[in-house]
């Protein structure tokens, strides 16, 4: 017991969190719960603090939409969050369709697909910087946020809160395309949020460590692992991850059975003797 | 020739760099036309009603952040978001009247609750305080043809739902030639009092409602600046909008006769 634990500590935490912050949402809408109303895109929190998807008021700012205060203190709380303390923690530990492509990747594992496509991945995981610059222009052009009309994140979350139409589509396109088509699909390669809070949460405290002598080069690390470039040290040098495409998800300390890698603070003083 | 030295030299680094750069560009480009394309569709929607005191259309579209605090607040679940689906678009709330329409709450929990301003407050309020009766959610239509009432069947059930009763919507009678000894109590719809909210929609007794509500801009016309009601005071105020128009026509410095003989030379000359 105590191993599973061990190993699932942080996966059980994170879908505890994952599926707290859709419960509190629904029972905002279904019950008039006072914790946490809205959903992903804008909420108030116990009635009180405002929290609003910083990539969303960028795209209305953009397409030319007059923000208001609220949605800029809203901001301001998420966006500080992020890039001082929780990295990319958004979509590992929040986004629910974190949970579709988790299955999905693990369902690849299960069936051994991945070996079974060895071939050169056909989209870069730079599109998503791409497609996150694309989307500011659309919606410059067409004067509305324009992947907020397509998100198939906030038809997710806000389908769960609100009811889904045919949103069960736009989810089961993105599991099929995960399990079948490319190994981290949305998330890792496509998903402008996802590039959004790489880039924001470039500079947050909270990393994962790698510590060498530890490492037994076992690399069940890297299988595990959603953005696996993120882990180039593995086994050549003590470093912490300092890659903004790091969901901090955590699944790496707990398959590692070495004690080789750990959540800690950035060592500010380490980063400077290396360079990084 | 030339060909065959080409294919044995190296491609640059800096070749790469830009031809990588360009296939970018070319992907954004088709991207971008089939986003735009599918968001022009998705946001052309000119029949959805929205809750009180929400901005233009344009403006609403661009300001709302799809939140839920307004469905939320809504004590009727007259409010519902845009699911896929729906037809309308995507996550912006709106309401149906036919099956919940608008109570008009005097305290109007759905607007304060608007974290970004789509749901304007200032437009529904009056002397300091909230005021449902000024909000413009639409303009009930009433369709004569399937209407009882116009056909002399006594029926004023839109009349008595309406939360603004004797105002938005009046009673008119006539005299029914049909029978000759009865008489048409006719619903009518005054536009300045009308806030849109569907009640009259909800009420109405015919299979498909006879009276319903359309979004402002589509149910009512304009008669511009060139029309003005020179016996109200108050329209006369709409002349401060008003602006000539110069047309200038080029005037031929040709004479008549001439301009109805242009064109004939080559045949007189035969």
């Amino acid at each position: 017991m105590s191993k599973i634990w061990n190993n699932y500590r942080y996966l059980i935490l994170r879908r505890f969190v994952q599926i707290g912050i859709l419960v509190l949402f629904f029972g905002a809408n279904a019950w008039g719960w006072k914790i946490l109303e809205g959903n992903l895109t804008s909420s108030l929190l116990f009635g009180k603090i405002p929290m609003s998807d910083p990539y969303a008021v960028l795209q209305m700012v953009v397409a030319g939409a007059v923000i208001a205060s609220d949605l800029l203190i809203g901001v301001g709380v998420v966006a500080l969050f992020y890039f001082l303390i929780g990295g990319r923690a958004f979509c590992s530990w929040v986004c629910p369709i974190n949970m579709v492509t988790d299955s999905a990747n693990y369902l690849r594992r299960v069936f051994d697909i991945d070996r079974a496509q060895l071939e050169r991945s056909p989209i870069s995981r730079n599109s998503r910087y791409w497609i996150l610059g694309l989307s500011l222009i659309v919606s410059a052009f067409m004067g509305i946020a324009a992947f907020e009309f397509v998100s198939p994140i906030s038809m997710l979350h806000r389908g769960i809160v609100f009811g889904m139409g045919f949103g069960w589509a736009a989810i089961g396109m993105i599991f099929l395309f995960d399990l079948f088509v490319l190994k981290n699909g949305w998330c890792g390669h496509i998903c402008p949020l996802g590039g959004f809070y790489s880039l924001l949460g470039k500079f947050s405290f909270i990393r994962v460590h790698h510590i060498e002598e530890n490492c037994t080069l076992c690399m069940k690390c890297k299988v595990v692992c959603p953005e696996k470039q993120v882990l180039h040290m593995i086994g050549k040098e003590s470093l912490p991850i300092l890659s903004g495409e790091c969901t901090n998800c955590a699944r790496c300390i707990e398959v590692c059975d070495d004690d080789a890698l750990r959540f800690s603070i950035r060592d500010l003083i380490q980063n400077k003797k290396t360079g990084e | 020739m030339s060909n065959h030295s080409k294919a044995k030299q190296p491609v640059s680094d800096r070749r790469k760099f830009i031809l990588n750069m360009a296939k970018g560009v070319g992907y954004a480009a088709v991207g971008g036309f089939l986003w735009s394309a599918y968001l022009d569709e998705a946001e052309a929607s000119p029949l959805v009603l929205r809750p009180p005191a929400a901005i233009a259309e344009k403006d609403f579209l661009k300001t709302c952040i799809k939140c839920g605090l307004c469905v939320e607040a809504c004590p009727y679940d007259t409010l519902k978001l845009a699911e896929p689906g729906d037809h309308k678009p995507i996550g912006t709330p709106f309401f149906t009247p036919r099956d919940i329409a608008c109570y008009m709450c005097e305290d109007i929990p759905c607007v304060p609750v608007c974290p970004s301003g789509a749901l304007d407050e200032a437009s529904v309020t009056k002397n300091g305080k909230l005021d449902i009766n000024s909000a413009q959610m639409g303009l009930a239509v009433i369709d004569e043809n399937s209407c009882v009432a116009f056909w002399g069947i006594q029926c004023d059930a839109c009349y008595r739902a309406c939360p603004i009763m004797g105002q938005a919507i009046t009673i008119e009678y006539d005299q029914n030639k049909r029978t000759g000894k009865h008489a048409f109590l006719k619903p009518v719809v005054h536009a300045d009092a009308c806030t849109g909210c569907g009640m009259c929609e909800h009420a109405c007794i015919t299979e498909k409602p006879a009276i319903f509500v359309l979004p402002r801009e589509v149910a009512m016309g304009k008669a511009g600046s060139h029309y003005i009601k020179g016996w109200d005071k108050k329209d006369e105020s709409r002349l401060k909008d008003a602006h000539a128009i110069h047309t200038t026509t080029q005037v031929s410095k040709k004479k008549a006769v001439d301009k109805l003989n242009a064109g004939l030379e080559g045949l007189l000359d035969e």
